[in-house]
This record gives C-alpha cells, structure tokens and sequence, in this order.
C-alpha cells in the first residue's frame, strides 16, 4: 500500500522594525554581543514592555497579503521556559488570540495551483544567542537577538511532498520580502523554518504522529529534512514500529534528522496573559489605512506582467520573482520605449546572468536601469547590432560609461550607409574568386563565409539585414 | 525638624530657618541613632542623600524648587535606584546594584528634588504582611518593638512612624501599604491602578502591583503623591489622564458625600474594640457632612482565595528572571544548567516566596488552568462588579483596614493562611484596581493585661476609579477634626 506525507510548517519571520518589538534598542544584525539589549531586552529587575507598533502594523500588512482575518483585539501571553538566552524565564508570544488567522497562500508546483491554508500568524519577541564555541568549557549568551519582533506563520497541514513545502516556503518567503516585513536573510536567520511531518496509509482520514524537525534554514534543506523524515517515518511504520512525537534536529552534514527532545521532556509553557501588556485593538480604520499602503503583491505583479508586457508565464514570473527586479524591468521599458520582450530578454538573459556571474542581484547591479534603457534604445534605432550591443553591454558593467559613451569611444556605431557596405561586399568579392565560383556553381552554403568576411572588414558594424540583402544580390552577379 | 508636615519643612527651607543639608543630616542622625531599634533601613544612602540636599540648597537659593525640595524621604527598597543596592528584601538581589531609576524615583528625586535618606525594609518580594519573610530581618513596629509593623511596605512604615523619615513610598500589591499604615499609625495610599508607573517597580504580581505612599498625614502623603502620580510612556499599563491638584482639594467640604458600610466587613467576627474606632470615625464622618449607609459586596468574601491564585500565579512568572545567569544570586559549583538554576534560586528565595512560586506554577499548568487561574478571574471580575455597582450609590466605601491591631513578631509565621488573612479588607481594592487609603482612626489594647501596650487601628477608605483626590480630602478632614495623626509613638519623639 502506498504512503502519503502529511506536511505542515512553522515559519519565523523576523520584522524589518528599527527597533526591539517592547524596547527601543536597535535590532540591526551583527553587532558586538549584548551591544544591542537594553535593560528591557536583558530583563532586569523592575523593567516594563512597551509594544512596537511598527511590529503590529507589519503582522497586518502580512495577514492582509494572504487574505486572513485580523484579530480586532489580540492578546500577548507569556509563554515559559528556562533558558540562559531567555532574559526574563518565558517568551511574550500570542497564544490565545493571535494577530491573524485563517489566510492562505497559493502555490504552484509541477503546473498547478494549490491553495495552502494559513492557520495563523502571531507575534512574539525573540530570544538572545547561546554561543557554545566561542570559550572553551563555557557557554556565552548574546542578547542582541532577544525582543526582535518576529512573527510565526503556522500553516494548515496542507502540504503533501517535500516539492510542494519547498514551493509554499518560497511563496512566503517572496511575500514578506516584497512587503518588506521580512529581509528574507536565512542565513542570518530572519526567515526560519521548523517542519512539522507525519505519514499515513493513502486514502487515511486520520493523521499518523507527528515530528516536528526544528531550524531547517535553506530551501534545500528543508526538502531534503522532509525527504528523510518522510523515508523514515514509513521505514519506522513497515517495520512495524511506531513513530514517536518528538521534536528532531536536522543536521545538514549528514542530511538526516535526530531526536532533540520527546514528549516527555516537553515543557508545560503555562501560558497566560501578560498582565505588563493591553490587548491589542486594531480598528477597521487602522486596518484599511494599512490595505491601502499594501504594495502589489507577486501573484498579481505576475498576472499582470503576462497581460501588459505580453509575456510569457516563466518570464513574468522570473522578473517578478522580486518587486526591485520587476520595478527594474518596468524602468527599462518606460525608459528605452523598446519592444517588451526585447526588455526582458535583455534583463533575464544578459543582466542576470552578470550579475549571477558576479555573485550580486539587482540591487548590486552596476547597470542602471536607465542605463540598460539607454542601450536598448541604440538597438531599436539600428545604431548598433545586437550582436555589438553584447560588446557594449559587457563594458557597461565593467563601468566604463553609458551606452552612448561606448559606441562612440569604440567606434562602434552600426555602418547603415549602402554605398559603405556595398564597397566592402565588392572587396570581399574581389579578393575570393574561387569561392564565387563555388557559390555560383550552386554551394549556397558559402554565403555564410561571405557575410562573415564582410563583417570582418566592417569589424562587425555592418547592418546585418542590409549586408545579406546586398550580398545576395552581388553574388548574385 | 522630624516632627514637621511636609509642607511645612517646605516653607521651613524656603525660609531658610534651616538648610536641606541641616535638615537631612538630622534624619541622618537619627537613623544612626534609632534604626537599629527598628531594622527599617535596608541601605541608608547617606552620602548620595547629602550631595542631593547640596543641590536642594542650591536650588532654593535661587528661588527656585517646588514643594519637596529638599524634603528628605524613604525609598521602598522594591524600587531601582540607579547605583544603588535594590534587593527588594531578598538574597537574591542582595547584589544587585541598580543601572537605571524607577520612574517613581525620577519624578521624587531628580524631578522634584526630594532627597533620598535610603532603602526601606521589606517583605521578600513583597510577599508578607509582617515584615518577617525579608532577608534582612524583621521590622520592629515602633508602637511596640515586640510586635510588627505590617507589611510588605514595614519599614517604609516604622521609618515614617518613627520619624527616621518626612515620609516614604511603598508598594500595595493586596494591602502592603495601608495594612503597614494602620498597624503603624500613618496614612497609607494605595492608588488607582495605573495611576503611578510601574516602571523600575520590581514586579510581584503585575496586574495587582501599585505604587503608593506612607505618610503621618492625608495632607502629607498628597504632597507626595501629586508628584508621584501621572502617565508613563514606559508602563504600558499606566493610564493617559491628568492628575487632578491633590493638595487644592484637601480641604473640600464632605456635604452629602455618600459613605457606603458594606456590611460583610461590619459582621459579627469584627473584633468588637476595632469595630468601635470603625465606627467613630465614620461618626466623624458624618458629623462633617457625611451620609452613611449600608450597602451590598456579596462577592467580597471571595477575595483572600481569588487572590492567592492571581497574586502567585503572576509572581511565579514575573520572578522566573531569578535565575542566576545575569545578575543577583548565582550558586558556587553547579555542575550543570539545571543544577545552577535549582540551586540558585533555592537558595537565592527565602520560605514564602518559594511557596507561591510553587502554588502559582501549579494553578498556570496544563490541567489545572481554567480550574484555577480562569476561575480567580471570574470571580475578579464578579467583585470588580460589585463595586461598580456600589458607586453608583455611595462615593466612598469605609471599613477596618486589617482584622486587628499589630501582632507579635513570630505569631503567625508558621501559619500562612492566618497570615494571609490579615489582608482580608484589603485586598478587594487591588482585585478591582480602586484607590483605597487607610487613615489611623484610634488605638486599642493590645490585649487584655492591664499594662498592654495601646496600639494603632486604621480607618480603610475605598473609591471608584481616579477618586483619589476624594479620598484624600475625606482623610484630611476627618485629620483636621481629630488628632490620632499627631500621635508619636514613645522612645520615637
């Protein structure tokens, strides 16, 4: 009998605030250990939380973007635990009565679309570091990390395959990038992932037990820790075993799981509300005031590529894939007047591809978009080839200069006039009898070698359309 | 100079017929000469306290300062004072030197230019009503040092009592300000919650916590409490509204104010001598324009039970940053994580504290939750109600502030139920987040030998929400028509 996985996640998204979700320290990444706690973030005695409206506004725009319900009134609970990177003995999280639930997310995998349901979004403080390595037979705390303010997005156990969890992991992850709630960062751990897994029998209405693997921080790795959880599960289960609830460590060296806590270690997080805190009210007016500061989102931004730029599906989504890609795109078009399709060749083929070459995305390009504009322009007014235009492109990102400037300091401006090439046809003609009596004898295929040598003698600015018009006829005799 | 109001040691600096450094040098004196009598003082910040009266001098020199400048007070030690050693009676803190200032610190001293005398005495977190769990020993009640000064805030209250301070702060979590007050003879004001900021108010049960004052007069304590009083952006729980002029409105007539007598707190087992203070003093009331009439709390009489779940359930979480990791009292040698904590805090905590961090992870578990924790809400909520309904018939509800007069050091620190319900009239007002103050309304002996030892009884007041004012004006009349407040206790004068 066949097996089917049962697969639903939890994601961390840290909030792009300047500040900690109950204090005023900074949240930026990397800074000196326990430079960026302040009294609040260390919990020291007498200390008061004070809730970052930044962080609740962010939490809506998220539950706007997929469609969910926004709490009117949201409740932060304490949730406990004794851990020496968690200052004050428990968490302030939602428990109870989260900012959002019930929303949801398309996705698409193998060509078709899947709607996966959102249970729930809620916001929380997160905890400091333990760094473990860095003095031997001690263990340090960094407490910069503790009271930024995430959010956790619980799924419905609605994903079926490891392709599909990675699928609605990118989705989300594209989406709090492009609302700029999230910096997307995995490995600095902005954007984490703990991956809850059960398997059962095919057709089964009941769920099997579940593991939930913790900290899976790749895309890669989260497919890959599903893949082998899932493995082991049914492994587990045909040999007559039972799968137990744990909590599971992926480790990335070996591409396995391995038991990191069980249910009978499990904390009881005693849970209640925290008294330092007033529920949170949002107001309708708050609520739209905040639906119409929403960017637009990647499913339309791809829909609308295909209608008004003509594109194709997988253009539109690889220039959507990122709002300041798309924005680029768009700049190129308005700016160059260019053919659409030309544009996105040129920025999906050309300008990716540098850009991947040198390790940097588009907000590290050294081509403006104006700039690529400016290129596109000189194509579409036959004053350099495509072919040219490569050349040019490449000494652009270099940073030697605008379109123009190249062309002009390279001598490349495309030779248009008919009497210029007509000569260099005649000389290329002149200096190979022997071929021309091979052509004529009926070898169409040396009309190659002719074009060639006469893009050789025009050192490639020839008008290509004009040289094989004229050619042909010359050779024609 | 101890024996002055606070307004007039105000008018006494700005005179000059003394200096704020002659003047706190003489409450200096007299804790080095007295303390040691009563144990009020945790830390005494002599040296700080004479820099700031420097400043007050100063200050006033110039013409400027406002009405407690200069004016030398006690700090409950649950308050952070930057600098200085905020132990919050216990071992745990006995280390911990405080990098930062409450917001009640702020608005005394560095605003209003009070100069802290030190660190009063407490119960170890705030959890007690004698004084008796602090690390730091016991308090001695100056009425008769055999006997206890109430608590949590005691030595805030044995300090002021025995002039060892023009008055202190203190903190009333379910009658740790005005239980210490009517044992010792002072004014004690507990106001509305959200009225005082918490913040740099060490926690004990958050949504109960409220900071207050100690002081031998209604008139006294309103000069304090006006600067104490206000919103704090840093207390998200403190609430955006004006102070009303506390001082302006002490005087007001008491016509046709409404006096309600809950008649649970006037029952049968009401100790018949304390009855009597009661009594006369609502008399009084009336007398001075008063109306008085019996009214309904049917759900008062759940209060001591719903609040040893809420209290402990929110101390257990609030004092789980005790851990020995960042600060205070850490265990020598744990050879493990779990050891380190267990250790630490089993011996960083004294007796009581333990116990309602036991009793308040067991009512916030998985199972025990709603049995508990949600039922203590609702029956919150059901006294919260009653009075609610009460003031919409009577401004202000009056009744005995403790069951008793003080009580021997040790009677009852084996038993903690009796303990506890010494807090019975008290600690609705918290439940229900009302100001209520207690105001000394008579003596009563302490027993029945003949050579026992008269001791102090208080009057508890209770009002609606933000009546603080009112009730500090009822206090203040009821002090201008008798004269139980100017009493000092003897060996103390």
């Amino acid at each position: 009998m066949e097996w089917e996985a049962v697969i639903g996640l939890e994601v961390h998204a840290q909030l792009l605030t300047r500040s900690k979700i109950f204090s005023g320290a900074p949240t930026a990444y990397g800074a000196e250990p326990n430079t960026q706690a302040c009294a609040v973030d260390l919990g020291l005695p007498g200390v008061l939380p004070v809730m970052n409206a930044a962080a609740l506004k962010m939490a809506v725009m998220f539950g706007l973007a997929i469609d969910a319900q926004i709490a009117r009134k949201s409740v932060f609970a304490r949730k406990h635990y004794f851990y020496p990177d968690l200052p004050k003995g428990y968490q302030i999280s939602q428990y109870e009565l989260p900012a959002v639930a019930r929303g949801h997310l398309d996705i698409e995998v193998d060509g078709a679309t899947k709607r996966i349901g959102i249970t729930r979004a809620h916001l929380e403080e997160d905890a400091g570091k333990s760094l473990h390595d860095a003095y031997a037979g001690m263990t340090g705390i960094d407490l910069n990390r503790a009271g930024t303010p995430l959010i956790e997005i619980v799924s419905e156990p609605d994903l079926r395959s490891p392709a599909e969890a990675v699928a609605y992991l990118k989705a989300l992850h594209q989406l709090v990038v492009y609302l700029g709630v999230c910096d997307g960062n995995m490995q600095e751990g902005s954007f984490r992932c703990d991956a809850n897994v059960s398997v059962r029998r095919t057709g089964a209405a009941e769920f099997g037990t579940r593991t939930e693997t913790k900290n899976v921080n790749s895309f890669r790795y989260v497919e890959k820790a599903i893949a082998y959880e899932i493995e082991r599960q049914i492994e587990v289960l045909e040999s007559g075993g039972r799968v137990v609830q744990e909590t599971r460590l992926f480790d990335p060296s070996s591409g396995q799981t391995r038991t990191m806590r069980t249910k009978e270690d499990a904390n009881d997080y005693r849970y209640f509300p925290d008294p330092d805190l007033l529920p949170v009210v949002c107001s309708n007016d708050y609520i739209e005031a905040i639906r119409r500061t929403l960017p637009e989102l990647p499913a339309a931004k791809r829909a609308r590529f295909e209608s008004q730029y003509g594109l194709s599906p997988y253009d539109a989504s690889v220039l959507t894939g990122e709002a300041a890609l798309a924005d680029f795109y768009e700049r190129v078009v308005a700016a160059s007047g260019a053919e659409t399709k030309l544009a996105a060749n040129w920025v999906i083929g050309d300008l990716l591809g540098a850009l991947n070459k040198a390790g940097t995305d588009i907000s590290g390009s050294p081509v403006a978009a104006d700039a690529l504009a400016g290129l596109l322009k000189r194509i579409s007014d036959n004053t350099i080839s495509g072919k040219i235009a490569k050349e040019v492109f490449e000494a652009m990102f270099a940073g030697e200069g605008d379109a123009d400037a190249i062309i002009r300091a390279k001598g490349l401006v495309q030779i248009t006039d008919e009497d210029a090439i007509v000569a260099a046809i005649e000389q290329v003609i002149a200096a190979n009898p022997g071929q021309l009596a091979d052509y004529r004898a009926g070898k169409d295929k040396l009309f190659g070698f002719f074009v060639g040598q006469v893009m050789k003698a025009t050192r490639g600015k020839a008008n290509p359309e004009a040289v094989n018009r004229l050619l042909r006829a010359k050779l024609a005799g | 100079m101890h024996r002055l109001t606070i307004k007039e040691l105000s008018a006494g600096l700005r005179a000059k017929k003394f200096s704020a450094r002659e003047l706190t040098q003489h409450f200096l004196d007299r804790i080095a000469r007295l303390d040691s009598r009563l144990n009020a003082y945790i830390t005494v910040t002599a040296e700080q306290a004479l820099a700031q009266a420097q400043a007050a001098d100063a200050q006033l020199a110039r013409g400027a300062g406002g009405p407690l400048t200069g004016v030398p007070i006690a700090q409950k030690d649950i308050f952070c004072t930057r600098g200085v050693r905020t132990s919050c009676g216990s071992k745990m803190l006995d280390s911990f030197i405080a990098p930062y200032d409450a917001t009640v610190v702020r608005n005394l001293h560095q605003t209003a230019g009070a100069t802290l005398l030190g660190k009063t005495n407490m119960d170890e977190f705030a959890m007690g009503s004698s004084n008796e769990t602090s690390f730091y020993g016991p308090v001695k009640n100056p009425w008769d040092p055999s006997r206890v000064p109430g608590g949590s805030s005691g030595g805030s209250a044995a300090a002021v009592a025995a002039g060892l301070a023009a008055a202190a702060t203190g903190t009333d979590t379910g009658g740790s300000i005005r239980q210490p007050a009517a044992l010792t003879n002072l004014t004690g004001v507990k106001p509305t919650y959200g009225r005082v900021s918490r913040y740099g108010m060490i926690a004990f049960a958050s949504s109960l916590d409220q900071a207050g004052v100690l002081a031998r007069s209604a008139a006294d304590a309103a000069c304090l409490l006006q600067t104490m009083a206000g919103f704090d952006p840093l207390d998200s729980t403190s609430v955006e509204r004006p102070v009303e002029d506390y001082v302006a409105q002490l005087g007001a007539p008491l016509d046709g104010l409404r006096i309600g007598l809950p008649k649970e707190y006037f029952s049968a087992d009401l100790e018949p001598r304390l009855a009597q203070c009661v009594r006369q003093a609502v008399d009084e009331l009336e007398r001075l324009g008063a109306r008085l009439r019996e009214i309904n709390l049917p759900n008062v009489g759940l209060s001591v039970p719903a609040y040893y779940v809420v209290a402990p359930a929110e101390a257990s979480s609030n004092l789980s940053r005790y851990d020995g990791v960042r600060f205070g009292h850490r265990a020598e040698g744990a050879a493990s994580l779990e050891a380190l904590y267990k250790r630490s805090r089993g011996e960083g905590f004294g007796a009581e504290v333990q116990r309602r961090i036991m009793v308040g992870t067991y009512v916030l578990s998985h199972g025990y939750y709603d049995a508990y924790y949600l039922k203590a809400q609702r029956v919150r909520r059901l006294i919260s109600e009653d009075f609610r309904q009460a003031f919409t018939e009577v401004d202000v509800i009056a009744g005995p502030t403790a069951p008793g007069p003080a009580f021997a050091l040790g009677a009852k620190t084996s038993d903690p139920v009796a303990m506890y319900l010494n807090d019975l009239y008290t600690i609705a007002a918290n439940l229900a987040g009302l100001p209520a103050l207690s105001v000394g309304c008579g003596f009563i002996a302490a027993d029945d030998t003949p050579a026992a030892p008269a001791l102090p009884v208080g009057l508890h007041l209770i009002g609606d929400h933000f009546s603080e004012a009112r009730l500090l004006n009822v206090a203040h009349r009821y002090q201008q028509v008798t004269d139980w407040h100017t009493r000092r206790p003897a060996g103390f004068e």
